[in-house]
């Protein structure tokens, strides 16, 4: 059978200016520039302009009715991929042909507007995802049905509850019947029971023989849904196989930060910068292990920029999933470093009680409310290894809890 | 099932674009209609509004132009005079500013969703031509009123309006595509509008123009679009002058080309740079 989607060295590139920060251009800007190189007879030197590679080379197949998981870290070019999958916008190099009508859902609710009522949002809605109006009227009860709506039909959902404006979203996004499906994290809305059938709804689509694209980090998700994945590391398919298989290579690779301050992700105005992150168990020096209850420490090393500066510092360690679960900050702490300087700072974490698993380590570097320094996510892991003071028969997994704490049981009859 | 097959490739995205165009008129369907209905919701005085606009306008031209500076009415009655050009530069001036808006206000939508971008501020325009008609409605009274009916040349009205209609889309993507580039430019298009009303012959009649400055004038294309107005509407009370009305139609021609053409242009890095 011919495959449904076929991508053959695709490759996207922006350009990056380093002297505008604005996300746009202003004329005004653009007169000022102009008038002030003609003035000084000379070109502006400091728009310095840079080729940014989100996606390097990614080619990959998918069957009719495959349903593909794509997984990768911020930035790796799993977005940019869906956007021009979705013709969002537009590849630099490549080639894609895809068979079939496609929909995708890079966000729910797109295009809803407040002041129309649920029917008529669930006309524009669906339209705007590639329905025709036939087809949206056929499915209409279902949709209404699913949402758990059917009360505020004629009410415009600027008066909904945030609950049940994703319900309805969701609902006319999952009754979409295009041979393609193109699903972006659509599946973190509303409530626990409703996610619960959304992921059902999820596999009932997906099941139905259509092909299923879907980008996620949310790894049980892909792995319940999804047969085969990639991995996207910078840009390239770094893996493709059994869903299973990619993600444990993704948490591998995500529990191993890499020890080059140059390969972080990174954002920040650079004033000072960090080039190490070290973590250890505080008694023993051990790197990237603690023992359950023990004090971890974490050693920073950085240096400043061309001027002296001052920051304050906070710490958060996350799963590997991303979701934080230490976090310490003090505002009124603040770290001097003169110009060029370099600085070392420890924090010790007095006894870490996270259930024994890997962690990651975020860092920030800044100045309340005025800049980000330097943010780096990931930075440093380290693993919580499980100590007799964990009952034996106490099972180990994240699913139960992220911190186990200590409790005093009595019985009273 | 896979009857469509859809090839993307760099550079040539845009090589389906007016099939896709036409694929997606039920979209445009939708959001002429969510402009509309949002607009009647919004505003507390809803229809009331897209009347009052014209109608005290066309109170003060009247008695500023037509009382006060004695302006030649070619024996229509001024309010009427003024009126039906009031109308199509309405529809104009209300077109350029929802229309120039128009992407930024739907950043979200072009951020996440593939259709032809000339949808959107084609949507704007038709939400205009919607103001248009129920303005239409008063120009019905007022005609009424004085007793004043047009004649046969009144079948013409839908050419003019065409010709409005390409010159309102023209400047219209024109603006949009400036302003999605330079955010600064909707500044500019409050003062084209209000600038253009007075170089526009709402207040008074063409005629009034010496001869030979006559030709230099209609290279503003509303004079075109509003000279054949009262000559469609007035029953040829006011003569329509031909060298101006085809220049002013190269002129518009030449705005909707070359505005398609920009769109055209910016429109593949709209979600990149929006």
């Amino acid at each position: 059978m011919a495959p449904a989607i076929v991508v053959e060295q695709l490759a996207k590139s922006y350009t990056i200016r380093h002297e505008g920060r604005e996300r746009y251009t202003a004329l005004r800007d653009v007169i000022a520039a102009r008038v002030r190189s003609a003035l000084a007879r000379r070109r502006t030197p400091r728009t310095t302009t840079e080729q940014f590679w989100a996606l390097e080379d990614v080619s990959f197949e998918v069957s009719p009715g495959e349903r593909l998981g794509i997984i990768g870290r911020n930035g790796a070019g799993k977005s940019t991929l869906l956007k021009i999958l979705s013709r969002i916008t537009e590849p630099s190099k490549g080639r894609i042909r895809i068979a079939g009508r496609v929909a995708s859902l890079l966000e729910v609710g797109t295009g809803f507007h407040p002041e129309l009522t649920g029917r008529e949002n669930i006309f524009l809605n669906g339209v705007i995802l590639g329905m025709t109006r036939a087809e949206v009227r056929r499915r209409f009860d279902e949709i209404v049905a699913f949402a758990e709506i059917e009360k505020f039909l004629d009410t415009p959902v600027k008066r909904y509850s945030s609950g049940m404006y994703v319900r309805l979203a969701f609902a006319v996004a999952a009754h979409l019947e295009t041979e393609i499906m193109i699903v972006d994290e659509v599946l973190a809305v509303g409530d626990a029971a409703f996610q619960e059938k959304c992921l059902a709804k999820m596999q009932d689509v997906a099941t139905g023989g259509r092909t299923v694209l879907f980008v996620s980090h949310n790894l049980p998700a892909v792995r319940h849904l999804c047969d085969r994945s990639l991995l996207l590391e910078r840009g390239n398919v770094v893996l493709d196989a059994a869903t299973g298989e990619t993600v444990a290579e993704y948490e591998r690779r995500i529990a191993s930060p890499s020890a080059d301050s140059l390969e972080w992700e990174r954002r920040g105005s650079g004033r000072a910068r960090l080039v190490a992150i070290q973590v250890s168990d505080a008694s023993t020096g051990e790197q990237g292990v603690v023992p359950f209850g023990g004090a971890l420490k974490i050693v920073l090393r950085g240096r400043a920029s061309g001027e002296r500066t001052s920051f304050e510092v906070s710490i958060q360690a996350t799963t590997i999933s991303g979701m934080p679960v230490l976090y310490h900050f003090d505002q009124f702490r603040q770290f001097a470093v003169e110009a060029e300087a370099p600085f070392e700072i420890h924090l010790t974490l007095d006894s870490v009680r996270l259930m024994p698993d890997s962690y990651l380590v975020n860092v920030w570097l800044g100045r309340t409310g005025v800049e980000d320094i330097d943010y780096v996510r990931f930075g440093a892991s380290f693993r919580v290894t499980p100590t007799r003071e964990i009952r034996a028969t106490a099972p180990i997994d994240q699913s139960l809890g992220l911190v186990i704490c200590d409790a005093r049981v009595d019985r009273v009859s | 099932m896979a009857d469509e097959v859809l090839v993307i490739e760099a550079g040539h995205t845009e090589r389906h674009y007016w099939r896709d165009l036409w694929r997606y008129r039920e979209l445009f369907y939708f959001l002429a209609w969510r402009d509309i209905l949002v607009r009647y919701k919004q505003t507390a005085i809803g229809i009331a509004w897209a009347v009052l606009r014209p109608l005290l306008t066309m109170v003060v031209f009247t008695v500023v132009f037509g009382m006060l500076g004695k302006f030649p009415s070619h024996g229509v009655p001024y309010p009427i005079l003024v009126y039906v050009a009031m109308l199509p530069w309405q529809f104009f001036a209300s077109s350029l500013a929802d229309s120039s808006g128009s992407l930024i206000g739907n950043a979200n939508l072009i951020s996440k969703v593939y259709f032809p971008r000339l949808i959107i501020p084609a949507s704007a325009v038709i939400t205009a031509f919607v103001d248009f008609l129920i303005a239409g409605v008063i120009l019905l009274g007022l005609m009424a009123w004085y007793g004043f009916w047009p004649d046969w040349r009144v079948l013409t009205l839908p050419a003019f309006m065409l010709v409005a209609f390409a010159a309102a889309m023209g400047a219209g993507l024109w603006l949009t595509a400036l302003n999605v580039k330079y955010r600064d430019f909707r500044y500019v298009v409050p003062f084209i509008v209000q600038f253009g009303l007075y170089i526009s012959p709402v207040g008074f009649t063409s005629a009034v123009v010496p001869e030979r400055w006559r030709l230099l004038y209609s290279i503003n294309p509303m004079v075109g679009v509003i000279d054949g107005f009262r000559w469609a509407l007035l029953g040829g009370k006011t003569a329509l002058y031909v060298p101006g009305f085809v220049l002013s139609l190269i002129v518009v021609a030449t705005v909707l080309a070359t505005g398609i053409a920009y769109f055209r242009g910016t429109e593949r890095t709209f979600a990149d740079i929006i």
